[in-house]
């Protein structure tokens, strides 16, 4: 692994590959594309079908409320994720500190914990009736919420808070893996030149992490974007909170495909000009596995303040939420305990594995066709088949519903009219369905990662593999995958947490009688009684943390470490 | 090409559980907690053999059935909003059901004219006043809402909620737009702050001292009651039946719809007759303190004690038809705003 090429060079590889490959790897790749493009599609084709023009209200009225606030949320969230991601990224790559290799991983540990449930859980901590006011009212003896200021969590502020805390390990996670393949030479050789440590941080270190940054902040932002429970629990009025009220309120599912279009539009614009901007960018950092990381050794203060930092964002984003659900659960017990849950536990764990081999596998289909054609053409499938992760869960759903239905009633149509038989809905309201509709969701997450990790093999392989008389498929079998695995088992492992936590699109898509652990969660927490569920809630929550565990292993296994 | 033969055999495996709807089955789209609607269901089961299977949302069950058009494996959709239940009716998902035992059992006004969709349950949506910063008689009436005595006194949750849409459009049923307009904007000057939570929350907080008037569905406040963490809560209010000596006070309603493609439709109509029997409502009265919809089956011991109910007796297809005006309205009235 001697050259590392950023997203944003241009193919080095295509003129030598593309000639020798057939045509199979295009094909299946824009056959994939469209298949996975339809619910997008489908949403945007409703836009144009709206009950009512729904934009002079909303501009005579909320709409630029819902801009600001969602403005605020994203820049607010983009901050802490930004701030706690990078913080603890160098922290635990760079510096040797007590506990530092427990960090690695135990960084990760918020991702685990939906958004939706840590914002029950802090509302029912810090709402007056939680141990901390009441334990704040016996202290100084006050007897009502007139008797003193405690900051409300249900705001603008504690949806931005919560929200960041579970979502900055999308940062970490890929900040850390950006900062593992920095040549620690350059940095030497900056500190040579008499640049601190910070300003070799700001001037070196993170301009070349910055693509990988900039896909971690990208998901960061469409989540926030996308968020429902936690804005609507906290009535936080924001852009999605609006297409919620114009569809739901108004019954104006086509003016809510409109504001879900526009969503779609600005994230795409926003990416766009974060690429656009890093366009003259190249990096070929000549980087040598063996070349040991030198980690910096400190004054115990300074150490102190790593563990500090480190624990923070741990503690608030994860012990607090797990004790708490702890609690109740172990209040509720006898309740939860039973074959339901179980059952539950089952579901979740086999849609979730599923989706995940799902989405690696079509998004190692789209990367590699990518790297074989690399054209103008490939690159707008990529973005194309990415587009799931930019709008609402519910919405989605509905994009989903919308192409599989089409299908069914078509085939059965067919099917009755030529064989006077009904084949009834075989892909809608099935399992196939949330599959489907997770695949959709988080092929950004898998196809975007895989997609940069083959970016750094060096063409020279494919061409002697190729020369050996290897065909592109067995290339990619033998050559890539193998050198791919570690980014292989974070992708899917991201995509199984993530499925494990999904909720809005399951809920509207699955079959009769068929519950995931978060929709098992979500009929209590809807009905204001979250503590019934906790035990559920728990196993969401304590069900991410061995692939995190093992993610970790397999970023940490990519360097030899001194 | 293994991987791809492995992902086609999952795939084809993940289809298998949808293959389950056979005879002596009925299926429900629901819009109500599914865990809420089990002791019915099992009631049902022992008494018809009839199986009840059920997927709760939300959101997008209607624009599910829609897209399922006349494949959709659903017979009936249950809802707990009257503009909800008429979005059904109004895009022709559903089907009239022309049944005896449900004419005799449910009251006319609590029914669709051709029988396109049935009340099974009413809640009240009532005033809640401190017991010790609120006189007993001080505010009697929706209208005392606006009242400026109550500046800074009054906690509801969002007026986006169906809950709350449901209550403005009555009052613009009752008031027309002008005046209603007027009076949300009084609503809105008297909030202690801004609408948040759930309708427990407004109980809540008149405990917690935040404010002294709170606007909530009858049933949260009784569940509260019955459950030993929030009985203290609720035992710090007391409650108003609004406008109970005038025209009355706003209900809504929990319905059933059977499908225009129902499957399974003798059995639906037999679900749908069963909850509306004395055996299905007394269970929905005391499993979730709400008022059956049956006039002959009491409300549980608790509600009862509350007082009677004086409901208010404009028809709800008048309160679904003024659902848009009134999310506007609150818009306009930026009521959820800062």
């Amino acid at each position: 692994m001697s050259e590392a090429v950023t997203s944003g060079a241009p193919g080095l590889t295509q003129p030598l590959l593309a000639k020798r490959t057939s045509k199979r790897w295009l094909i299946s790749a824009a056959l994939t594309t469209a298949i996975v493009a339809l619910p997008v599609l489908s949403v945007i084709f409703l836009a144009f079908f709206p009950e009512e023009n729904i934009w002079p209200h909303l501009l005579d009225t909320t709409l630029p409320r819902y801009l600001t606030t969602t403005i605020k949320l994203m820049l607010g969230v983009a901050g802490i994720t930004l701030v706690i991601g990078l913080a603890t990224a160098w922290a635990v790559t760079m510096c040797e500190f007590p506990g530092r290799r427990f960090f690695e991983w135990a960084m990760l540990l918020p991702f685990a914990v939906p958004a939706y449930v840590i914002a029950y859980v802090y509302t029912s901590l810090l709402d007056y009736a939680g141990p901390v006011q009441i334990t704040l009212r016996e202290w100084f003896g006050w007897t009502s919420a007139q008797d003193y200021w405690f900051p409300e969590i249900r705001t603008l502020e504690g949806a931005t808070l919560m929200i960041g805390l579970v979502l900055y390990p999308y940062v970490y996670l890929l900040a850390r893996a950006a900062f593992l393949e920095q040549s620690p030479s350059l940095f030497a050789v900056s500190r040579s030149l008499g640049h601190s440590a910070i300003s070799t941080f700001f001037r070196i270190v993170l301009p070349i992490a910055r693509p990988a940054i900039a896909v971690g902040l990208s998901l960061v932002l469409m989540e926030t974007l996308n968020d429902f429970g936690t804005v609507d629990f906290f009535a936080v009025q924001t852009l999605t909170a609006g297409l919620f009220d114009t569809w739901m309120n108004l019954g104006n599912l086509g003016g809510a495909a409109q504001i879900a279009s526009t969503m779609l539009m600005f994230m795409v614009i926003l990416v766009t000009l974060e690429r656009y901007s890093r366009r003259r960018q190249q990096q070929f950092a000549a980087r040598d596995n063996r070349d040991p990381i030198r980690r910096f050794t400190m004054s115990m203060p300074r150490q102190l303040i790593c563990v500090a930092v480190c624990a923070v964002p741990v503690i608030l984003g994860f012990v607090i939420p797990a004790i708490t659900l702890g609690q109740f659960a172990w209040e509720y017990f006898d309740e939860s305990w039973n074959s339901t849950f179980f059952r539950n536990t089952l579901n979740s764990l086999f849609l979730s594995g599923t989706a995940a081999f799902t989405t690696l596998l079509i998004g190692v289909t789209l990367a590699y066709s990518r790297r074989l054609h690399n054209t103008r053409g490939m690159q707008i499938m990529m973005r194309l088949s990415s587009l799931g992760y930019a709008m609402p869960g519910a919405v989605l759903a509905v994009g989903v519903i919308i192409p599989l239905a089409g299908f069914d009633n078509w085939l059965d149509s067919v099917m009755r009219n030529t064989f006077n038989v009904s084949t009834g809905l075989l892909l809608s309201g099935s399992a196939f369905a949330l599959v489907f509709a997770y695949t959709v969701r988080f092929l950004a997450v898998s196809a975007g990662s895989v997609e940069s990790a083959l970016q750094k093999i060096t063409p020279s392989m494919d061409m002697a593999s190729r020369s050996l008389g290897h065909s592109p498929g067995n290339t990619l079998v033998k050559v890539h995958l193998p050198m791919l695995r570690g980014t292989l088992l974070t992708a899917a492992l991201v995509v199984f947490v993530d499925c494990m936590k999904e909720l809005p699109a399951t809920l509207i898509l699955r079959p009769f009688n068929f519950d995931t652990l978060a929709t098992y969660v979500y009929q209590f927490a809807s009905d204001e009684q979250l503590a019934q569920s906790a035990l559920p809630a728990l196993v969401i929550v304590l069900a991410g943390i061995v692939p995190i565990i093992l993610m970790s292993r397999s970023i940490s296994g990519s360097r030899s470490i001194a | 090409m293994r991987m791809k033969l492995a992902a086609a055999t999952a795939m084809a495996l993940s289809v298998m559980p949808l293959s389950a709807s056979a005879d002596g089955e009925v299926n429900i789209y629901s819009y109500r907690q599914a865990y809420l609607l089990e002791p019915l269901l099992n009631a049902f089961e022992q008494e018809t053999g009839i199986k009840a299977n059920v997927v709760f949302a939300k959101q997008g069950l209607a624009e599910r059935l829609e897209r399922e058009g006349r494949n959709s494996p659903a017979d009936v959709v249950m809802t707990v909003d009257i503009s909800r239940i008429n979005e059904l009716v109004e895009r022709d998902l559903v089907a009239a059901v022309d049944s005896d035992t449900l004419a005799d059992n449910i009251p006319e006004n609590l029914r669709h004219p051709e029988g396109k969709w049935f009340a099974l349950t009413t809640r009240g949506r009532l005033i809640f006043t401190s017991n010790e910063r609120v006189e007993e008689g001080e505010i009697t009436t929706y209208e005392e809402l606006a009242d400026d005595k109550w500046n800074d006194r009054i906690c509801t949750r969002s007026g986006k909620h169906p809950y709350n849409i449901a209550l403005i459009s009555s009052m613009i049923a009752h008031h027309g737009e002008e005046k209603t307009e007027e009076w949300l904007e009084g609503v809105k000057d008297n909030l202690a702050r801004k609408p948040q939570g759930g309708d427990r929350d407004q109980i809540k907080a008149i405990s917690e001292g935040v404010c002294d008037i709170a606007i909530g569905n009858s049933y949260y406040y009784g569940n509260m009651l019955n459950d030993e963490n929030q009985r203290p809560a609720a035992e710090a209010v007391r409650l108003v039946f609004p406008n109970a000596d005038d025209r009355g006070t706003h209900v809504n309603i929990s319905g059933i719809s059977l499908t225009k493609s129902a499957p399974n439709r003798d059995n639906a109509v037999r679900l749908m007759e069963f909850l509306s029997t004395d055996e299905a409502q007394r269970i929905y009265a005391e499993a979730n303190t709400e008022y059956p919809a049956n006039p002959d089956v009491q409300p549980s011991g608790l509600v009862a004690e509350w007082g009677e109910i004086n409901p208010d007796d404009l028809s709800l297809q008048e309160i679904a038809n003024n659902r848009d005006a009134a999310v506007k309205l609150v818009d306009r009235v930026d009521y959820d705003g800062e």
